[in-house]
């Protein structure tokens, strides 16, 4: 059924008797012409984008654990394209774009809000550093404005101006960033891929990975054996686990980054916020939680719960940046596992194995980039050849050095 | 008669003389002092309570039950429970600065002058707008929000997004800074125990007396859990008494530590915990230097998780009607604090402890009008107080419905052979059975296991060092709490090495704990809550099951079941039991949610402790600060570090014009500056050399003694790390700096390198940072100057001490120094170093030495000023994404030697020609300003992507040159000198035509530095 | 977390740098093939389970340590000082 609201009020009157599952429950068939492993945002988007722009229905999605469950339903949810190397902004910007349009191309209110992410520097340095990315951006087609501290206070009044260990000097803004409704993006592109044909298998975790004459033939799963002509890995967080079923060390680390939500409140902060003086970033959901986070905890981890030494880190940054926020209280905190790449960007690329491909490395900014993900790696699979957006995340970059290290930390990935 | 009382007490209670009206305090009983009277308002409206009442118990003494309006619906509520687990509750405490929102009226303790409001209602709460949500309630159904609102696209910022927020949200947060200050502590010991009821009474009991340091944390003002809220015996003692007692020695215990009033909200990775313990929060503002809130961040060897059960309401219509209360509750409520919440009361019970709440509503003077049990069959003896009261006995029926406007009037039962009949009363009892808190020992992902026996989840795999005892592991049963409390302590003594020795069985009144669940009572007309806060009906779980949200987290998500303040701490299970029912699963195979920290809502302040404000970080002063601050310094930030920016004087108005003075004043004659924030690290040893030179990429073998000599410090990926000074002052001692942003990093390198990759190094270092105060003296007279202040002995003439000598000396008459002849600024210059004792005494001899030759003070962008003249890179280019090469250094890098990075500096891609590098820029016309972050266009090129040919990354005002000046990362920049390019910044409408050029602008052939 | 420094005793990890997986060997001289070097800075197993890895006690001792730690529970199974484990990796290369 299409949603609209002719739909909801005419169910309204029927009792909700008539709607269905969002997307279909599938049992996994003998064999797909492609398999996408990883039911997250990534790989519900990748099918989505296959079916709807090469025309490959024949797809499934197989899922560990049900749909959703992984980083799409853990992180803070801002969206956003104020990068700062060539090979990253224009495939944000992509992504940028295909969030704006996202909810008339797969018919699910996904609550893409653009309601701003600020950025704030403290130091000239700073200031300068957000220059330079934020006349990246303008050169690049991307809006960005430099504010300075009157325009900040004029839109965040209630921040520590006055009596602040790191004053606020102002701040990169881009009006076009903001924020989504994590896992409506998850349904969304599962009833839509669902719909389109593609095979939604969930509890279905792949144990391993099938060649023959060094082409992939298909992965041996908790639900049997599934035939495959490509397969896609899009399981951030546990890539090094499905690559190591094919002999393959990757570039990434599995790390811990804790998010937080408080009580519900009534409207306080209207943009996304980040502090430049420590890890803290904050933003209000629609239903009135304060969003916020910090650093990742900075060791391995596929234990998804965060420790106090980065709690105490993250709830000090707010309190520096907001001292208004003492009285309001932390709701929940949670942990999420991911792909912290050597260089802080991601891969998405064929790997030296035919028919095999990868997508991972997206250290903590997954989330933005999930619609120019699905995109991109849909393409490298159909044409066995990345898109130009793409071009640049390839898995051989380590070793020719066009490694693209925003924040210039180097082959640790705990530090980016 | 009771519907018309209410009416009349909570509608418009008397502003003039409510000292003495709360009508329904019971004359007698509860741990509470009638004899202090406590006002207080709530929504303005003057009431009293008295000390020992929470403000839920108050408002219930003066027949207040409605008290607040739900998320989505507005629907009026009232108070469900006496604890932390409450939903609907919810007011704003105090006012101004201090307003808490969303705070639970069942744990807030009521003080003198408390003012409280009701929250998301308008205009008032009796009358809220918003509640014609409630008709809109079909439409409203889960989910609804995802499939709409989408058309057209631009109005879900402009019209639907924020009409939402306005109606989201609950309370409203204070528009100030907190006033209030928070507390850290950090504490250690060999047993914790988590609850102070009855099990872990017992258990701190038998882990103290055998000697062990115990920590005992429990929420409410005073431990004993529903020993405070029963009425039991034990042994021959009145519950209370026997919790008084055992509090009373737990205090007499030296390494026995109580903390009440203190919430554990979370457990982490090896044996740490943290709690909040409230100081204040039960007066009106902290006594003077007292915190608001403490932060208890524990590690502790055992832990004993006492944390009790949280009592399940019945899903069935109406059942969200102020009056509708957690049998336990009311009976906390007569019990505990003298408070009748309704005259006439009803219970509806699938439980046997459901049936306690009728002696205990008799005793304290209310009617029992009807005992609902769904059950059909009850154990002998269990009516009896029901009988003798005069209550309708009513088995195998339900409630399915209620009555009133809106505080409950009346409720609708439904017999076995589906009779209806309606019963009038005010306050229905809801017994469904218990759920062990299994929160706590879930934050370390083990998965709480279902226990048929109680229905009800119970500790699966424990945190390690934690065992459960009493309800907390689903013995509900006193006897067995208080054994098994007195086992667990003893036993996790004895852990930690201590005799202890168990006392003998506990003997308490009969009880039982029998107990059949009812996961929903059959259809009736109203909607049937699950989870009350979000306005979650049965329906709605319907609905999820109906659209394939059926697993536990995506039942949750679409519906919002349990992401409320409570995190549905009362509605997880009937969840979970409805989803069963739906799917022919076992419960327990729907699965349980992942319990998150904390287990209740913690404040962001008390989480933080002193780190706001200045003090969100520590402040690092130079030696030289105190000086700088007396003589008006504009000072900067520079990490932890305050740095003197400039040194304006009487009369200069502007920072470029002072900027200018000390640049000009270095240049002609002489200044000082403090460098003391540099890293200095010593480093000693016969293999010292050896570590340098795998350190650092350039060569270090032929440094001499008695030498400096510039340093660059690579990654392993080929890319600068850093770069600062190495000086070989004896044969086998060196001391190496680093810059200011990188000194721990640096050290921390050093260490790295010695400790794990060159192990058989015979070489020992540390950081001297703090301990040398630096100051950089530099121009014409820097010479003159310094031989004012240097033991006569010292010979510092250019040819005793050239270029990039040096040497330690003594200064003042046998002071140890340390001078280096090393020039940031491009002049004759020295860096000399005493001990940071000294440091303040030898800045303020230095400018008087340097006084006659009119000696400048000077600061960091002087500084910057003088080394973009020269062309020096600093941080602004040793940004972590520039190679030597790209700096201009390249040809320092050392062939004949192995060193970090030096492989992989060699990659294709950080050898093209065509990669940026290092360049100066001048405005073509010299009036034009250029700012750092300009990216490098073509002249007549259209910004584009393809056209983005480098940046801008430091610039300076040159006195020298009269105009702006700048280094700048260039493609193929080496080759461009003299190109015309465009400097462009639309960030901040800058668009200058600059020309390119070797990155140096003063004294190129360097003979300042070498008179 | 804690870690049980050798030197300093059970410390918080708010003491201690991470830097990571200490089983890759850092390819020795002037006759590293760039791509051992490539392995050696860039590749990881990344398991999930037990793990050798390097911390440095920063607001300590200043010890690096190897801590063995299981990556999915953080349950702790040895801490070593690295200098020894560094030593002990070097004895046995040197073995012919």
């Amino acid at each position: 059924m299409r949603y609209s609201l002719l739909s909801v009020l005419q169910q309204a009157f029927k009792g909700q008797r008539d709607w269905t599952p969002q997307w279909r429950d599938a049992a996994p068939k003998a064999s797909y012409d492609v398999i996408i492993v990883g039911g997250g945002g990534h790989g519900l988007a990748t099918a989505y984008y296959l079916a709807e722009q090469h025309g490959i229905r024949n797809v499934a999605v197989l899922e560990r654990s049900h749909v959703g469950s992984g980083n799409i339903g853990r992180n803070t949810t801002i969206v956003r394209s104020n990068y700062l190397l060539p090979g990253n902004v224009p495939f944000y910007e992509k992504s940028m774009q295909l969030w704006e349009r996202l909810e008339q191309d797969i018919n699910y209110n996904a609550m893409v809000s653009q309601r701003g992410v600020l950025n704030l520097y403290h130091t000239d340095g700073q200031r300068d550093a957000y220059a330079r990315r934020g006349n990246g951006m303008r050169i690049n087609g991307i809006d960005a404005e430099l504010l300075d501290q009157d325009q900040v206070r004029a839109m965040v009044p209630f921040l520590d101006f006055d009596n602040a260990r790191f004053p606020i000097q102002g701040g990169l803004l881009q009006r076009r960033g903001g924020t989504v409704r994590h896992d409506a993006v998850a349904w969304g592109y599962a009833r839509a891929a669902s719909d389109r044909g593609v095979d939604i298998i969930q509890n279905c975790a792949v144990t391993g990975i099938r060649r023959e004459n060094g082409r992939v033939v298909g992965v041996d799963t908790t639900r049997g054996y599934i035939g495959a002509k490509k397969v896609g890995l899009a399981v951030a967080g546990a890539s090094s686990q499905l690559a190591a079923m094919v002999d393959m060390r990757l570039p990434i680390e599995s790390h811990v980054l804790t998010a937080f939500v408080s009580e519900g409140l009534k409207p306080l902060i209207d943009t996304v916020v980040t502090f430049g003086a420590g890890h803290f970033y904050v933003s209000q959901s629609d239903k009135g939680g304060l969003v916020f986070g910090g650093d990742i905890d900075g060791y391995n981890s596929y234990a998804s719960r965060g420790n106090l030494a980065t709690i105490e880190d993250v709830m000090e940054g707010g309190m520096a940046l907001w001292p208004g926020l003492g009285r309001l209280r932390v709701l929940r905190h949670w942990g999420g596992v991911m792909d912290m790449s050597m260089d802080g960007s991601p891969i998405i690329d064929k790997t030296h194995i035919e028919g095999l491909y990868l997508n991972a490395g997206w250290c903590y900014g997954g989330f933005k980039a999930t619609p120019a993900s699905g995109f991109c790696f849909a393409h490298t699979i159909a044409n066995d050849a990345p898109h130009a957006l793409n071009a640049a995340f390839r898995l051989d970059r380590f070793a020719t050095g066009a490694v693209i290290d925003e924040k210039g930390v180097g082959a640790q990935p705990n530090l980016h | 008669m009771s519907l018309a009382l209410d009416r009349a007490t909570s509608a418009a209670a008397p502003a003039t003389s409510p000292a003495t009206l709360q009508p329904f305090r019971t004359a007698a009983g509860g741990l509470i002092d009638r004899s202090q009277p406590l006002p207080f308002t709530f929504d303005g409206h003057a009431y009293t309570g008295v000390a020992g009442d929470t403000l839920a118990s108050a408002l219930l003494a003066n027949g207040v039950r409605l008290v607040g309006r739900s998320f989505k619906y507005h629907r009026p509520r009232g108070i469900l429970s006496a604890g932390s687990e409450e939903p609907n509750a919810l007011v704003e405490l105090r006012t101004g600065a201090r307003r808490e929102p969303n705070t639970r009226a069942t744990v807030a303790e009521l003080y003198e002058g408390l003012e409280t409001a009701s929250q998301n209602r308008w205009p008032s709460l009796r009358y809220d707008a918003l509640s014609i949500n409630a008709l809109a309630a079909p439409v409203f159904a889960a989910g609804f929000y995802y499939k709409t609102f989408m058309w057209p696209a631009s109005f879900w910022e402009k019209l639907y997004e924020p009409l939402i927020r306005r109606a989201a949200g609950l309370g409203r947060a204070a528009e100030a800074p907190d006033p209030d200050h928070y507390d850290r502590m950090h504490a250690h010991c060999d047993v914790l125990v988590i609850g102070g009821g009855p099990a872990g009474l017992a258990a701190a009991l038998a882990a103290g007396r055998a000697g062990a340091r115990v920590i005992l944390v429990d929420e409410e003002a005073t431990p004993g859990g529903r020993l405070l809220a029963e009425r039991r015996t034990i042994g021959a003692l009145a519950g209370t008494t026997w919790a008084g007692d055992a509090i009373g020695e737990l205090r007499a215990m030296p390494d026995v530590r109580i903390l009440s009033r203190t919430t554990l909200f979370g457990v982490y990775d090896h044996g740490q915990y943290g709690a909040i313990e409230r100081v204040s929060d039960h007066v009106a503002v902290p006594e003077e230097h007292a915190p608001r809130q403490r932060y208890w961040r524990i590690a502790a060897k055992r832990a004993i998780l006492a944390a009790g059960a949280i009592e399940r309401p019945h899903v069935f219509g109406g059942n969200d009607r102020p009056g509708v209360m957690l049998a336990g509750a009311v009976r906390a409520y007569i019990n505990k604090y003298g408070v009748l919440p309704g005259r006439e009361f009803a219970v509806f019970t699938t439980s046997d402890d459901g049936w306690r709440t009728v002696a205990d509503a008799v005793a304290a003077g209310a009617r029992v009008v009807a005992v609902i049990d769904s059950r059909f069959e009850v154990r002998a003896g269990l009516t009896q107080a029901a009988v003798a009261a005069g209550a309708r006995i009513m088995l195998g029926a339900q409630v399915i419905d209620t009555a009133g406007r809106p505080e409950l009037a009346a409720i609708t039962v439904m017999s076995d052979a589906g009779r209806t009949e309606t019963i009038r009363c005010d306050c229905l009892a809801m017994a469904n059975g218990w759920n062990p808190i299994v929160h706590l020992d879930s934050h370390l992902s083990r998965k709480p296991v279902w226990d048929a026996r109680i229905s009800a989840f119970v500790p699966g795999g424990l945190p390690g060092g934690m065992t459960a005892v009493g309800a907390a592991k689903g013995q509900f049963l006193l006897s067995d709490c208080l054994d098994g409390g007195a086992r667990a302590g003893a036993a996790a003594a004895a852990d930690c090495g201590f005799a202890a020795v168990s006392p003998p069985p506990y003997t308490t009144d009969p009880e039982s704990d029998a107990h059949e669940p009812l996961w929903r009572a059959r259809a009736g007309r109203g909607k049937a809550f699950v989870d009350f806060q979000n306005d979650v009906a049965a329906t709605d779980i319907e609905l999820a099951h109906r659209e394939g949200f059926r697993a536990v987290e995506h039942l949750k998500r679409y519906t919002t079941l349990g992401m409320a303040t409570d995190q549905g701490k009362t509605s997880n299970m009937a969840g979970l039991g409805i989803m069963a029912e739906l799917t022919g699963q076992p419960l327990p195979q729907v699965g349980t949610t992942v319990f998150r920290p904390p287990f209740t809502p913690v404040a962001i302040g008390a989480l933080a402790g002193h780190h706001r404000g200045q003090d969100f970080r520590a402040t690092r002063h130079t030696p030289s600060h105190g000086w700088a601050e007396a003589n008006g310094a504009v000072f900067v930030t520079s990490g932890q570090w305050l740095r003197a920016a400039y040194f304006p004087q009487t009369g200069e108005t502007d920072w470029l014009e002072t900027v200018r003075r000390e640049v000009s004043t270095v240049r002609s004659a002489v200044g000082i500056c403090d460098v003391s924030t540099f890293g200095k690290i010593d480093i000693q040893g016969r293999d010292a050399i050896k570590l340098i030179d795998k350190v650092c990429a350039n060569a270090f073998a032929s440094l001499p003694v008695g030498k400096a000599r510039y340093a660059i410090v690579l990654r392993e990926d080929g890319f600068v790390m850093d770069d600062g000074t190495v000086t070989r002052l004896g044969d086998t001692h060196f001391v190496m700096t680093a810059s200011t942003a990188n000194a721990a990093r640096v050290m921390q390198h050093l260490e790295y390198a010695h400790q794990w990759l060159y192990p058989h190094l015979d070489v020992q270092m540390t950081s001297v940072s703090e301990q040398w105060a630096q100051f950089a003296i530099a121009g014409p007279h820097a010479r003159d100057t310094l031989r004012r202040i240097i033991d006569p002995a010292v010979d510092i003439s250019n040819e005793a001490f050239p270029f990039l000598a040096a040497a330690a000396i003594t200064v003042g008459g046998g002071i140890a120094a340390r001078l280096f002849r090393i020039s940031f600024s491009g002049e004759l210059a020295y860096e000399l170093a005493v001990p940071a004792g000294y440091g303040d005494a030898a800045w303020r001899a230095i400018l008087n030495a340097g006084a006659s030759y009119g000696i400048t003070p000077y600061g960091t962008e002087a500084l910057s000023v003088m080394r973009i003249e020269k062309g020096h890179v600093a941080t602004a280019e040793i940004n972590g994404q520039t190679t030597a090469r790209d700096l201009g250094l390249g040809g320092m890098m050392a062939k004949k030697k192995d060193f970090i990075g030096r492989l992989m500096k060699e990659r294709p891609a950080l050898i093209e020609p065509e990669r940026p590098i290092v360049v100066g820029v001048r405005p073509v016309d010299p009036n034009d300003r250029i700012r750092a972050g300009s990216h490098f266009i073509g002249v007549d090129v259209t910004p584009g992507p393809e056209a983005d040919e480098g940046y801008l990354t430091s610039v300076a005002f040159s006195p020298v040159l009269g105009q702006w000046i700048g280094i700048g990362l260039l493609k193929n920049g080496a080759q461009r000198h003299g190109e015309r390019v465009r400097a462009y910044d639309p960030v901040r409408n800058g668009d200058v035509v600059v020309e390119i050029c070797a990155p140096c602008f003063v004294d190129p052939k360097e003979e300042k530095l070498r008179v | 977390m804690r870690i049980d420094c050798p030197c300093c005793g059970l410390r918080d990890n708010g003491e201690f740098t991470y830097l990571g997986d200490a089983s890759p060997a850092r390819p020795d001289g002037m006759d590293a093939s760039p791509a051992a070097m490539l392995d050696y800075v860039y590749r990881r197993d990344n398991p999930a389970g037990p793990h050798r890895e390097l911390w440095y006690h920063g607001a300590g001792c200043r010890s690096w340590l190897v801590v063995t730690r299981d990556t999915r529970t953080h349950d702790i199974a040895e801490v070593a000082f690295a200098r020894d484990a560094a030593r002990a990796r070097d004895a046995e290369k040197a073995v012919p």
